[in-house]
């Protein structure tokens, strides 16, 4: 039977998750689709038409779906379940929030974060902040599964999919948008920067960053940050990195001033090349480096932006 | 008003997993057992909002082995009033608990359920919002800030992009982004205090759930390790390298 991903976007951009859900969904089966639920949001539905593989795309256009809220998300994709076996998504903060909800409704058990697809009903995922692997094996007669992005490669474009309307669903009226602070930038995603350069408590302040702003302008790379660099204020939450932030694996990972705990590594061990800078020589993040500096940030960094 | 947080008993976040050689999952004994530290944060938020006059009795909840009782005394020397441990042996998935705590909540009536967002063990991140699901209630995901006012809650949540504000109608779900608070540390009377505290003993049957696993772990993988890398003597070299040896810049 076929299988229905839920398309991740803000309504006038496909985000790049959905094409890395398309390419874990047609190694779990074939007729394959995709869900656009948002606000005036055609042009997605449009760019996620043009996937390879896709069999068609659903659009539901409402200002119901405008923030993918869960409560009203999972009340429109839990009737839809009826003509697919398999749900997935990507483990974005959305996806996250809506898809257990969708599992309790169609009394599902989900599973989270898989790696790699074995076969379709059986999946690698990490436990334990990565540091241990699980084949699971559902018997379940459907499956709700989130990807992991960084584990599979986008899908090519270049399919012309039929688009089919989709009927509202139910206002479950159980939460009201109020606002949001989204961090403008110029820099590419960090999710998927094929180079990211993050800071840790070796940094010191928020002013510091600058530093590695400028350099991450001069690479084209996408900032990012550990937990505790996070939680002093230096800079927001979207940039941290790790088993509990975001999970990013580009060609090239700059660590500056950043130890190495568990949890940090869980969200970049998988880069391709890592380059640890800090002045302790015993800090773990060395133990995974491909390239380790071990010098004091305050001279390296001006030093690395005169010479790229 | 009554909050209800469940607390898991988990491998603490300081030790080194070790996977056991024969792929059977990862070794127990004698390794260091927590409070889930998200969990931690959600016990924190629950005893500020008994603390700002917001809310009445704080009810800590655990389904896993006896142990799990320590688990409980934790979450009353930090300010809980009363435990509830529902003993089971073996893993419970996310939905098998989820089902345990909507029958729980029927029962109590809680007007706020915090759960932390993600298990530090099986990194699912699914159990609150299962529950949220099964009860048809409004869900306030990873958390960062909550404020009561008026009967409705105001709740900033962690999204990928950076911060977002929603209005939530109660009873609500929410689980604990990192950022909510910073536990505090149980003083040793408070400690003793706990041990006279009321925690009731149930089991799954009690609430009528199955909690039979419908996920088959086939085996349980160490991760493959990165090779050890080289030290380079400056930046030039290290830009050099990146340039001419990775080709990464
Ligand atoms: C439940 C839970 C979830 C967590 N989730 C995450 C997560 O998702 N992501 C995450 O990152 N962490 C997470 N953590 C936190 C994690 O355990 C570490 O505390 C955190 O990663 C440490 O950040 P850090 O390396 O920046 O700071 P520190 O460990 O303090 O390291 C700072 C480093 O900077 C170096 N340094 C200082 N000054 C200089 C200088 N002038 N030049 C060069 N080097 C210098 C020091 O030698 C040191 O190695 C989590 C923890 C818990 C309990
Ligand atoms: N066995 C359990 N006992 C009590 N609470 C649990 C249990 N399992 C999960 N939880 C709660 O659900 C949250 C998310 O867990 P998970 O969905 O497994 O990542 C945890 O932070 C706990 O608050």
């Amino acid at each position: 039977m076929a299988i229905l991903i839920l398309g991740e976007h803000d309504n006038s951009h496909l985000n790049e998750a959905t094409s890395r859900t398309l390419s874990a969904a047609l190694e779990i089966g074939n007729d394959v689709d995709i869900l656009i639920a948002g606000e005036d949001c055609a042009a997605v539905a449009g760019a996620a038409a043009k996937l390879n593989g896709v069999r068609k795309v659903l659009l539901c256009q409402s200002p119901l779906y405008a923030h993918m809220q869960a409560e009203n998300m999972a009340a429109l994709l839990s009737p839809l379940m009826a003509d697919y076996e398999t749900f997935v998504t990507a483990a974005t903060a959305n996806g996250k929030n809506i898809a257990p909800r969708l599992a309790a409704l169609l009394d599902i058990q989900q599973i989270s974060e898989i790696t790699t697809v074995l076969a379709r009903d059986t999946f690698e995922r990490p436990i334990y902040a990565g540091n241990a692997i699980q084949n699971v094996r559902s018997a379940q007669e459907k499956n709700v599964i989130t990807i992991r992005t960084t584990a599979f490669a986008p899908a090519e474009a270049g399919a012309d999919a039929p688009v089919e309307i989709l009927a509202v669903g139910e206002d479950t009226g159980l939460a009201r948008f109020v606002g949001e602070e989204l961090s403008q930038s110029d820099r590419p995603e960090l999710s998927s920067a094929k180079i990211v350069i993050s800071g840790g408590r070796g940094m010191g302040s928020a002013a510091n960053f600058d530093m590695l702003e400028r350099i991450a302008d001069k690479l084209g790379a996408a900032v990012g940050a550990s937990r505790a660099a996070v939680d002093a204020g230096y800079v927001s939450n979207e940039y941290q990195v790790g088993q509990t932030g975001k999970m990013v694996a580009p060609e090239l990972y700059i660590a500056v001033g950043i130890s190495g705990a568990i949890q940090h590594l869980a969200g970049m061990k998988e880069s391709r090349i890592i380059v640890a800078i800090n002045k302790d020589e015993d800090a773990p993040i060395f133990q995974i480096a491909d390239y380790g500096l071990v010098a004091d940030l305050f001279t390296v960094l001006p030093e690395l932006e005169e010479l790229l | 008003m009554k909050l209800l947080v469940p607390v898991k008993r988990v491998i603490d976040y300081k030790v080194n997993i070790r996977v056991a050689s024969d792929g059977s999952g990862v070794e127990l004994a004698n390794v260091k057992m927590s409070m889930n530290p998200f969990d931690e944060i959600a016990v924190e938020e629950a005893i500020r909002l008994r603390e700002a006059g917001l809310a009445s009795e704080i009810i800590a909840v655990s389904i896993g082995p006896a142990q799990a009782g320590e688990t409980i005394r934790t979450a009353l020397a930090m300010g809980a009033d009363r435990g509830i441990l529902v003993k089971c042996e073996g893993n419970v998935e996310p939905l098998g608990v989820a089902k345990i705590l909507q029958k729980i909540v029927a029962a109590e009536a809680p007007g706020l359920v915090i759960l932390g967002k993600q298990a530090i063990d099986d990194d699912c991140n699914q159990t609150g919002q299962m529950l949220a699901g099964l009860l048809g209630w409004a869900q306030g995901t990873f958390a960062s800030k909550l404020e009561l006012e008026d009967g409705a809650l105001k709740l900033t949540r962690e999204v990928d992009g950076g911060l977002q504000t929603l209005f939530l109608t109660l009873p609500a779900v929410i689980t604990t982004d990192l950022r909510l608070n910073e536990p505090r540390y149980a003083s040793l009377p408070n400690i003793m205090k706990a041990k006279r505290k009321p925690v009731d003993e149930k089991t799954p049957q009690d609430y009528g759930v199955d909690t039979t696993a419908r996920l088959e772990v086939l085996e349980t993988k160490q991760p493959e390790a990165r090779k050890a890398g080289i030290i380079v003597e400056n930046t030039a070299e290290l830009v050099e390298r990146l340039k001419n040896e990775a080709g990464v810049i």
